[in-house]
């Protein structure tokens, strides 16, 4: 039996409109719908789509273990996941925030604990939008990293990966246990369906004490004030291309 | 004394000039630091001279590797830690280089990173986007640590040419691993000004409907001697190469002219496209959301209109 650990972190939904609290203390989070972020889903999908295809050709079994740092409720989306076909999952509660150094010693301290071949992430939280915690999860465990990737080809004890980097597509080759982190268009996550929500709450669900990992989680950096962004000011409608044109001239822009 | 050393990118011998020298200019609002560049390949020589010449770097470390061929974080890291001992910030450009490589090295420094510096308050305060740019929060550090961080690229205006910075071969003393190898690259060449760097960029969303239709955004590009962009919706729909993609999770970028079409705007492609001096929307949906940031939008049929505006430029 080989493992694939998955992190999930609880964040806003990604069609909230996010707002600053007045007070400039924080994002306004009451009332507003959480999700899984949508690069763990996609994480998350990957794990299921390599267990399903080991199932198929008759491999080694593949077990899912879904992760997730955060307060009581994040059980929901961790609900979600089982329901979506992982096998068990851990959560780490703590109700303060979490920075990805201390995230990513979580891990490894599950890791360590799990003995997981691949670990995959999402690439970035889309509440924080750091894009460090696999990075940091792969520097840590002193493992090889492939970070945005587009698409993962396992081959025994070496995996193959395309990355979508700035130039364009990079494939870099390699050897397991590795940390994968997922880019937008690794895969589609399935829906999930009734009866495998069902299922879901008979699956385990651990809870753990981020200090029962003995991981120091001791912010590094102040969050001093939360503003909103400046916004743009609405320009002008021209009516048709002549106008634009003019437009575009008199701003010295042809 | 603040000592900046900042991670140069480069690719097949050619610096990736933009990102380090706007990367110089983020450095050189902290009052009094000293900056410094560092270029890891397998002979730095020719980027090290390019580097060399942007204004405001006062050394170029070059740090020759055999194993150096190719930027792979793993390989990587432990040499920018090794040469990061001497500093007291370490910054990288937020392209996908250093979004990859600076979370690893700072992890093997037993440090947190701060991602996307936008603004510089002083040598430990900085301001960066979250939630897609929907909130901006002001950041401190602590000053007993080293700080690493990524600098958002698309805040910063490039540092001038006419520097003259010493050239110093260095060596990182590190065990550098073997199981991350590189395979292949590809990428399209086209001849067209870089996405991330052109001072014009033209982008087609889902109206354009098809990979056959997005061809009149590239014609209208190179009336303008645009870069191409394009938004996820496009991408994904396949009309686009996934590098073209403007947004939060493609790439943010700050033109003289963005020219929108067919793009509704979504939250998370306008994050990619706030920095622009001046946007233009083509769309015929009056109600869609990029007419609310654009300078000058033009409501219509784009099959129409883009034809018509290639003739009116001549």
């Amino acid at each position: 039996m080989s493992k694939i650990l998955v992190g999930l972190k609880r964040v806003v939904d990604y069609n909230v409109r996010v707002r600053v609290k007045t007070d400039g203390t924080g994002i306004v989070t009451d009332g507003v719908k959480m999700s899984i972020n949508p690069f763990d889903e996609i994480a998350l999908e990957e794990a299921l789509r390599i267990k399903e295809k080991a199932v198929a050709s008759a491999g080694d079994p593949v077990e899912v273990i879904i992760v997730s740092i955060g307060p009581a409720d994040t059980q929901q989306q961790l609900r979600t996941g089982l329901a979506m076909g992982a096998d068990r999952a851990i959560l780490v509660q703590t109700d303060a925030a979490v920075e990805p150094l201390a995230a990513a010693k979580v891990f490894l301290k599950l890791i360590e604990k799990e003995g997981p071949q691949i670990v995959i992430l999402g690439k970035q939280g889309i509440d924080d939008d750091n894009n460090q915690t696999g990075q940091m999860v792969a520097a840590l465990w002193n493992r090889p990293q492939a970070t945005f990737a587009s698409k993962i080809e396992l081959n025994g004890a070496t995996a193959k990966v395309t990355r979508e980097v700035d130039a364009g597509l990079e494939t870099i080759e390699v050897d397991l246990p590795a940390v994968f982190t997922s880019d937008l268009r690794l895969n589609e996550p399935r829906f999930v369906k009734l009866p495998d929500i069902m299922k879901a709450k008979k699956k385990t669900l651990d809870v753990l004490a981020i200090a029962d990992l003995g991981v120091d989680r001791t912010p590094q950096f102040k969050t001093v004030k939360y503003e909103a962004p400046a916004t743009r000011t609405k320009g002008v409608l021209v009516k048709d291309v002549a106008e634009l044109v003019a437009a575009l001239k008199q701003k010295g822009l042809l | 004394m603040t000592r900046i050393l900042i991670v140069a990118e480069h690719i097949g011998g050619k610096l990736n000039s933009v990102a380090l020298a706007k990367c110089v200019t983020c450095a050189s609002k902290i009052a009094g630091a000293q900056i410094d560049a560092a270029v890891f390949a397998v002979d730095g020589s020719d980027v090290a001279a390019q580097a060399a010449k942007i204004s405001g770097i006062a050394k170029v470390l070059k740090i020759d590797n055999a194993a150096n061929t190719e930027a792979l974080s793993a390989v990587l890291a432990p040499q920018v830690a090794a040469v990061a001992a001497n500093y007291t910030h370490v910054f990288g450009p937020s392209t996908t280089f250093g979004k990859d490589l600076m979370p690893r090295v700072a992890a093997l420094l037993g440090v947190g990173q701060l991602s996307d510096i936008m603004a510089v308050e002083s040598a430990y305060r900085f301001r960066r986007p979250i939630y897609a740019g929907n909130a901006i929060v002001t950041i401190e550090a602590p000053q007993d640590k080293k700080l690493v961080a990524t600098v958002r690229t698309a805040s910063f205006e490039a540092a001038k040419d006419g520097g003259n910075a010493t050239i110093e071969a260095t060596s990182a003393s590190a065990e550098l691993p073997t199981s991350t190898r590189f395979v292949a690259r590809s990428a399209a060449a086209t001849g067209r000004p870089d996405l991330q760097t052109a001072g014009r960029v033209v982008s087609g969303g889902r109206a354009l409907g098809s990979a056959e239709n997005f061809k009149i955004i590239y014609s209208l590009a190179d009336k303008l001697k645009a870069g191409v962009g394009a938004s996820r919706a496009a991408v994904d729909a396949g009309y686009a190469a996934n590098e073209l993609q403007v947004g939060q999770t493609g790439k943010i970028i700050s033109p003289e002219l963005y020219i929108a079409v067919g793009i509704s705007g979504a939250i998370q492609h306008l994050t990619g496209i706030k920095d622009a001096r001046t946007i233009v929307a083509i769309n015929k949906d009056s109600e869609a959301p990029i007419f609310e940031v654009a300078d000058i939008g033009l409501i219509g049929d784009l099959f129409a209109i883009l034809p018509e505006l290639e003739k009116a430029l001549g």
